[in-house]
Formats: structure tokens, C-alpha cells, sequence
């Protein structure tokens, strides 16, 4: 069987098994959202809370419940890593710089996972699995529980009121990730990831002499960091390290773990808003550019242009020999086209228009499927931005789920809209302009320049990949990057609460013979074009000048 | 104004708490859980897959590949792995020793990495090339003149370790035929036919190799 065919059948297996899970899922996920009832366990979280579970909040109380758990969230990781060096069970490795311990504890409470630490030689295991690997937890529980309030704001009429954060952080964690994840780390296990809470031991070498190894709760991390599309490794090396990511099978296993939940929550979306069809349209925008990447990155990366791949004989390098090009490539696509970040093989040795695909995943916004929760709100902020473009065409007030699109949704969504590109360009500018932080290039012209791009076009969409070569643990880029990634989650979240608050209180408007159809393909196609035009005009000028002109020189 | 002093200073409190419970839940019961369950099911593989020669003397791990080395060049005997360019050395808590993960990350276009494949492509062809058979620069396959992600890959590609043939069985003083099918009951195919890419254990191969030459 060839590579390609070889390719295409994981592809095809991995299109089978999200659709599998697609209904099961979407539906349980829509039941805890909307379920009266309280699981045992649950009561005794919330009473040690001291939250009430059935209070219904407005948008700015919802949003306060974000905002207070998540700075709550940073300041106690960052002291967690501060005091590493004096906490038993942390392999007596050392307190972490305060520079890089704010970096960390933005990133992963804002599911960036961008890590300017190597796992192996800075975290121990107090800060691996007591406290990085909670946040993927948590923050990924934060993302779904803004997408439902999102989602409620589109179901509910004249109320202001979007649910219960704590109901919601807690319900998602308990719930949905937590089985998924003690399940999943099991598969992984028996794939070959490691699970233990050995210290650095000794292992005997075939050549003689020992090599040193780490232990840890790796598989347990792993799941999580996959399902929650966080992407923080316990390893440097990330998913390309064989106890993390052992065999082909794990791979296509992680790979689904990345997908599994964004794309049901289109079903629980449909399921929410009471029409399915609704959320097969979105389901359907998100898949078509999730394929059309797919299939871009697997031509590049097969065809391998670029000096040294062709040498070589093809765009092996950074790539491991049991994942090969397909599975390679695969991860890449769904890690960028999601928050996750998590890689199998490194973007920056991709052809130059392969690690183009992977920045400009990203700049959409990811959302074809996108992170947990934050790819469906970004998307569904998206589908606002394409009825009111549609209303504009026909001169009509546009409307979509029965909800007026008026000034203040329009004004909200477009806030949402440029939050992100004015920190990625901004930031960007603002390194390559002073003189110090290109110092941290591995590589020059166009592809130093994607690198400094990428590193903030990850942050700040909270995705966490890199263009490696970047050395970015300087104060430099651990401030900068750490305050990108605290303000793309946050900002965007402001104004989607918002948004749902205002949509909340509006009476329904009537399905009219001028209704834009929203659940028909034409207006997924009107969104694609949409999704296609925005990112487009926002990030060409940048692209052209990294990846673009790399790949034509090529 | 001290209203809202006190509203903010409960919210976060209930934060403070939320996180706490939540560590609890997903910071200790859940990995413990999962190890437990792991040491039980799978207590080899939860431990790093360790592998022991025909003596029992454990020689690593079969997920973790090494390098076999006669000094600062391969040692010729064994099969060789993929270059390992991206791995670094500890720099933070330099009292160990660890090895650090990792990939060299240079782009398409850069000179290091030109010179790098430029060079291992040199060397492999020398390398493997033996009286009576030569290797050509276009049979090196990508695999063995690249360095992986990890720099930790276990496995080479079928055709980097068929390449390598002729050499080990000249310098175990083997049979080519018989090292041809030691490479061939080390060889596993893709996963259900489809899953991954076809590959050889190094580490594993190497073990067998070495049992074939000591029985000679």
C-alpha cells in the first residue's frame, strides 16, 4: 500500500469514527447542559464551593465567575512552579523564573499550553500533575461552559440569564471529561504511553553505560491535553515523544481525542437551539475546511519542496518514522485548525506552504472544529458576521436562530473579530521593530519572520504550536507572548458573554418566507466564503511576507 | 465601593475554593486512579517498555532509541539509528543528566540543515558500501539522513535497515541471507494494514543481532 492511499484510509477512518460519536456525545453533552438534576459528587463540590447551582446568572456575573476562577487559577499555578523548588515530590528540580512561571500560568489557564520550558528538565511531578494538567481540566470546562451560555443566549427569549458557571465548570469536568479521559489514558497505556511516579532512574543501554529517564502521570496528561485541546506536553518533544505518542495507533487515537469534542458540540448546539439542522450547517462548515487543510498539507508535504527535503529525498526531518508523512500531517492540520497545539512532528521543518497551512489555521480563528467550546463560539460569532453580510446584500435587518442581529450584536461580534489580529500584528511589529527580540531566530529572512509570527499567532488564539526554532524563553517573549494569550482568551470571552446576554433578552423574531435559510448549505458556503475573506484580508500581508514568499522561492 | 470590595473578594474565595476541589478530583484521584488501573493492566508498558537481551540485562527501552557508538563514530556492527541532530542536554537542573527531547527545527531552506543531509547522505553511502556491493546516493531513503522529532525515534524505515544489510553481516561475519531475514521478522507493517507507516525496532533488531552473532 502506498503512503498516500495509506494516508487517506486513516483520514477515512478517522471521518468514521468523529461520525460514530458524533450523536452519542452531542446529545449527552446537550443533556448536562441542560439536566435539572445534580450528581452526588457534584453537591459536595458545589457545597465546598459554597456556590448554588441553580441560580440562574446574568452575562456579567457569568463573566465575573470566568474572570475570578481563572485569575485565581494563574496566581495559583504561578506560585505552584515559584515554590517548585522547596515542594516534596518535585524530583528536587528548581523554582521556576518568575518571567517563565507567569508564562506558564497564563498559557495553560488560557488552553494555550505554549511552553517556554523543556518538560523533562524544569517540572516535576507537584507541577506536571497537580497542577498544569488540572488547568487542562478546567480551562477546557471554561471554554464549553462560555460556548452553552453562547448557545442559551441563542435558545432563551427575555431572560438575561445564561445558566450557572460553577453548574457548568463543574458538569463539564465531571461529566464529560473526566470518563472520557480515565477511558483514554487506559488506551493509551496499553499503546506503550508511560504511567507511573518513578523519579530520574538509571536505564541500562544495549552499548553499555545507562541512559537517565523521568517518570511521570504521563498517559493521565496526555489524554487531557488532547481532549481538552490544551497541547501542553509533559515531554520537550511533545507528541513526537514515543512515551507520549507510541505507536500509529495511538496517533490516530490522539488525533480523534483533538476532534471529538468540538465537532459534537455542533450536535449539542443543534440539540440546545432545537433544530439539528442548524448544527449540521455548522458541523459542515467546520469539516469542509478541516478537509480542505487535511488534503493541502498532505499534497505539500508528500511533494516536499524545499532544498534539504529534496535532497533528502523527502520532508522527513522533524517527523517520526512510525507517524511518516500521513500521520504527520494529519495531527499538524487538526492541532492547528483546533487550540490545541499539541505536535506529533515540527512545523518549522514543513515545506514552506505546509507551515503557511499550519499558521493560517490558526489565524481562522480555529475553528473548523476549534478548541473546546472556543471553536464553537468563534464559529457561531463568524455565522453573525455572515447573516449580517447577507443582510447587507438583500437590505434586510439579518436574523439568525430567530435573534435580530442588531447594532449592539454586530458591534459585539466585530469587537470579538479584532481582538486577536490586532495582538498577533501588533505584537509582531512590535518584536521585529526593536532590536533584541530577532536575536532569538534560528532561522533568517522569510523564515525568522514566520517564526516571531507564529509564536504570537499562537498565543494569542490560545493554540500553543511553535516554529521551534524560536528561542522564546527570554523575559521579551515570556511577558509579551504570556499577556497575547491572557487577552485573546479573555477579551474574546467578554464579548461573547455579551453577546449572549444581549441575544438572551430579545423576544424571538418570526420565521418569515425572507428568512435567510441558515440551516441550508448555501449559507455554510456563505460562511466558508466569510470565514475565507476575514482571514484574508487581516493576515495576507503578513503570510506573504513568512510562508508565502518562502514557498515560492522553494 | 467596600460592597463591591467584599462581592469580589467572596468571588474569588469561591474561585480559590472551585480550583482547590477541582485539584482534588483531577490533580490526585484522577493520575492516581489511572495508575493504579495501569500497574495493575499493563505494568511493563506503564513503566517505559523495557527490553532485556538474551542475558537479562535490561539494554532500554523499545519506544526510546540510542545510539551505538565506538567512540565519537557508529559502531559498524550494529544497525544505525536515525540522526539525532534536535536532542539537548540538560540546562536547567544540570545535577542530571536527562536526555532532552527534541527536533532541530530548521526550515527547508536553512544552510545547517542543507549540510547536515548533504553530509549523512555521504556518510551512508560510504558506510554501507562493501566489496562486492554499492550503495547509491539514490537508494538512501529520507528517513536516514533526517532527524526525527523526538530525536528519540526507535525506528528506521525497512528500506534504511535492508540498506544496512550488507555491512552488518560483513562485519559480524554473517551470512547476508541470514541478517536479510532478521531484518524481515523485524520488520512490522502498518497497524490493520493502514495504520502508521511500515518500520523496524532498532533496539530490538540489534538484541537479535547480537544473540545470531554471540551463537556463531
Amino acid at each position: 500500500m502506498s503512503p498516500v492511499l495509506a494516508g487517506v484510509l486513516q483520514l477515512l477512518a478517522l471521518v468514521a469514527t468523529l461520525g460514530l460519536s458524533y450523536r452519542p456525545l452531542g446529545d449527552h453533552m446537550a443533556r448536562v447542559y441542560s439536566s435539572e438534576r445534580h450528581l452526588r459528587p457534584e453537591k459536595w463540590i458545589y457545597r465546598a464551593i459554597g456556590a448554588r447551582p441553580d441560580t440562574g446568572m446574568r452575562w456579567p456575573a457569568y463573566l465575573r465567575g470566568v474572570l475570578a476562577f481563572s485569575a485565581v487559577s494563574v496566581l495559583f499555578l504561578y506560585l505552584l512552579q515559584r515554590a517548585q523548588g522547596s515542594l516534596p515530590g518535585s524530583l528536587g528540580f528548581v523554582s521556576i523564573d518568575p518571567d517563565q512561571a507567569f508564562n506558564t500560568a497564563a498559557s495553560f489557564v488560557a488552553n494555550t499550553n505554549w511552553q517556554s520550558y523543556a518538560g523533562e528538565q524544569a517540572m516535576g511531578h507537584v507541577v506536571q500533575t497537580g497542577g498544569l494538567a488540572v488547568q487542562n481540566f478546567v480551562s477546557a470546562a471554561v471554554g464549553m461552559a462560555v460556548a452553552v451560555a453562547l448557545v442559551r443566549g441563542f435558545a432563551r427569549t427575555r431572560t438575561g440569564e445564561l445558566g450557572n458557571f460553577w453548574a457548568d465548570l463543574v458538569r463539564g469536568v465531571v461529566r464529560i471529561l473526566l470518563p472520557i479521559s480515565v477511558i483514554g489514558a487506559l488506551v493509551l497505556v496499553a499503546c506503550g504511553a508511560i504511567q507511573n511516579f518513578s523519579g530520574i532512574h538509571e536505564v541500562g543501554q544495549f552499548t553499555g553505560g545507562t541512559q537517565q529517564w523521568n517518570g511521570g502521570a504521563v498517559a493521565s496528561q496526555e489524554v487531557i491535553k488532547e481532549l481538552g485541546t490544551n497541547g501542553g506536553g509533559y515531554f520537550n518533544a511533545n507528541s513526537a515523544h514515543p512515551f507520549e505518542n507510541p505507536n500509529g495507533l495511538s496517533n490516530l487515537f490522539e488525533i480523534y481525542l483533538i476532534l471529538v469534542i468540538p465537532f459534537a458540540l455542533t450536535r449539542t448546539f443543534g440539540r440546545m437551539v432545537g433544530s439539528l439542522r442548524q448544527g449540521y450547517a455548522i458541523l459542515g462548515t467546520m469539516a469542509v475546511i478541516w478537509l480542505g487543510f487535511t488534503a493541502l498539507m498532505m499534497w505539500t508535504e508528500f511533494a516536499h519542496k524545499g532544498t534539504a527535503f529534496e535532497l533528502a529525498g523527502g520532508a522527513m526531518e522533524g517527523k517520526e518514522t512510525r507517524f511518516g508523512i500521513a500521520g504527520s500531517s494529519l495531527f499538524a492540520v487538526a492541532t492547528t485548525l483546533t487550540s490545541t497545539g499539541a505536535v506529533n512532528s515540527f512545523h518549522s521543518s514543513y515545506t514552506g506552504f505546509g507551515g503557511g497551512l499550519t499558521l493560517l489555521g490558526m489565524q481562522l480563528g480555529e475553528i473548523a472544529p476549534g478548541g473546546v467550546g472556543s471553536g464553537l463560539y468563534g464559529m457561531l460569532v463568524m455565522a453573525v458576521i455572515a447573516v449580517f453580510l447577507a443582510g447587507l446584500m438583500v437590505g434586510r435587518t439579518p436574523e439568525y436562530l430567530g435573534k435580530k442581529i442588531g447594532t449592539r450584536e454586530i458591534k459585539l461580534a466585530a469587537c470579538y473579530l479584532l481582538v486577536t489580529p490586532a495582538l498577533v500584528l501588533g505584537f509582531t511589529a512590535v518584536a521585529l521593530a526593536l532590536p533584541t527580540p530577532p536575536h532569538s531566530m534560528t532561522n533568517s529572512g522569510a523564515h525568522g519572520f514566520s517564526e516571531i509570527l507564529y509564536a504570537y499567532t499562537s498565543g494569542a488564539n490560545n493554540n500553543g504550536s511553535a516554529f521551534a526554532g524560536l528561542n522564546a524563553d527570554t523575559p521579551w517573549f515570556n511577558a509579551t507572548i504570556g499577556l497575547a494569550m491572557l487577552l485573546g482568551r479573555f477579551l474574546p470571552m467578554v464579548f461573547v458573554l455579551a453577546l449572549a446576554g444581549a441575544l438572551a433578552e430579545q423576544r424571538p423574531v418570526p420565521v418569515t418566507a425572507g428568512t435567510l435559510r441558515t440551516e441550508k448549505p448555501l449559507f455554510a458556503g456563505l460562511l466558508v466564503g466569510t470565514i475565507g475573506i476575514v482571514t484574508g484580508l487581516t493576515y495576507f500581508p503578513a503570510l506573504a511576507l513568512g510562508p508565502l514568499a518562502e514557498g515560492l522561492a522553494a | 465601593m467596600n460592597h463591591s470590595v467584599g462581592n469580589t473578594g467572596r468571588l474569588l474565595a469561591a474561585g480559590l475554593r472551585a480550583l482547590l476541589v477541582l485539584t482534588l478530583v483531577c490533580g490526585v484521584l484522577y493520575p492516581l486512579a489511572v495508575t493504579g488501573i495501569a500497574r495493575l493492566a499493563f505494568p511493563g508498558r506503564a513503566n517505559g517498555s523495557e527490553l532485556r537481551d538474551a542475558d537479562g540485562r535490561t539494554v532500554g527501552s523499545s519506544l526510546i532509541g540510542q545510539t551505538y557508538l565506538a567512540g565519537d563514530a557508529p559502531d559498524l556492527r550494529w544497525f544505525q539509528p536515525r540522526p539525532s541532530r534536535g536532542l539537548g542536554t540538560n540546562s536547567a537542573n544540570t545535577r542530571y543528566d536527562l536526555v532532552l527531547s527534541g527536533a532541530t527545527n530548521r526550515s527547508g531552506d536553512n544552510a545547517d540543515l542543507i549540510g547536515w543531509v548533504t553530509d549523512a547522505k555521504a556518510a551512508v553511502v560510504r558506510d554501507n558500501s562493501v566489496a562486492g556491493h554499492t550503495v547509491r546516493p539514490e537508494d538512501v531513503p529520507a528517513d536516514a539522513v533526517t532527524s526525527s522529532g523526538s530525536g528519540l525515534d526507535p525506528h528506521i524505515s525497512p528500506e534504511y535497515a535492508r540498506l544496512q544489510v550488507h555491512r552488518v553481516a560483513a562485519r559480524n561475519g554473517l551470512a547476508v541471507a541470514r541478517v536479510d531475514r532478521l531484518v524481515a521478522a523485524h520488520t512490522d507493517g502498518r497497524i490493520l494494514g493502514f495504520i502508521g507507516e511500515p518500520r523496524v525496532n532498532v533496539l530490538e533488531l540489534n538484541v537479535a543481532l547480537k544473540e545470531l552473532a554471540d551463537r556463531q
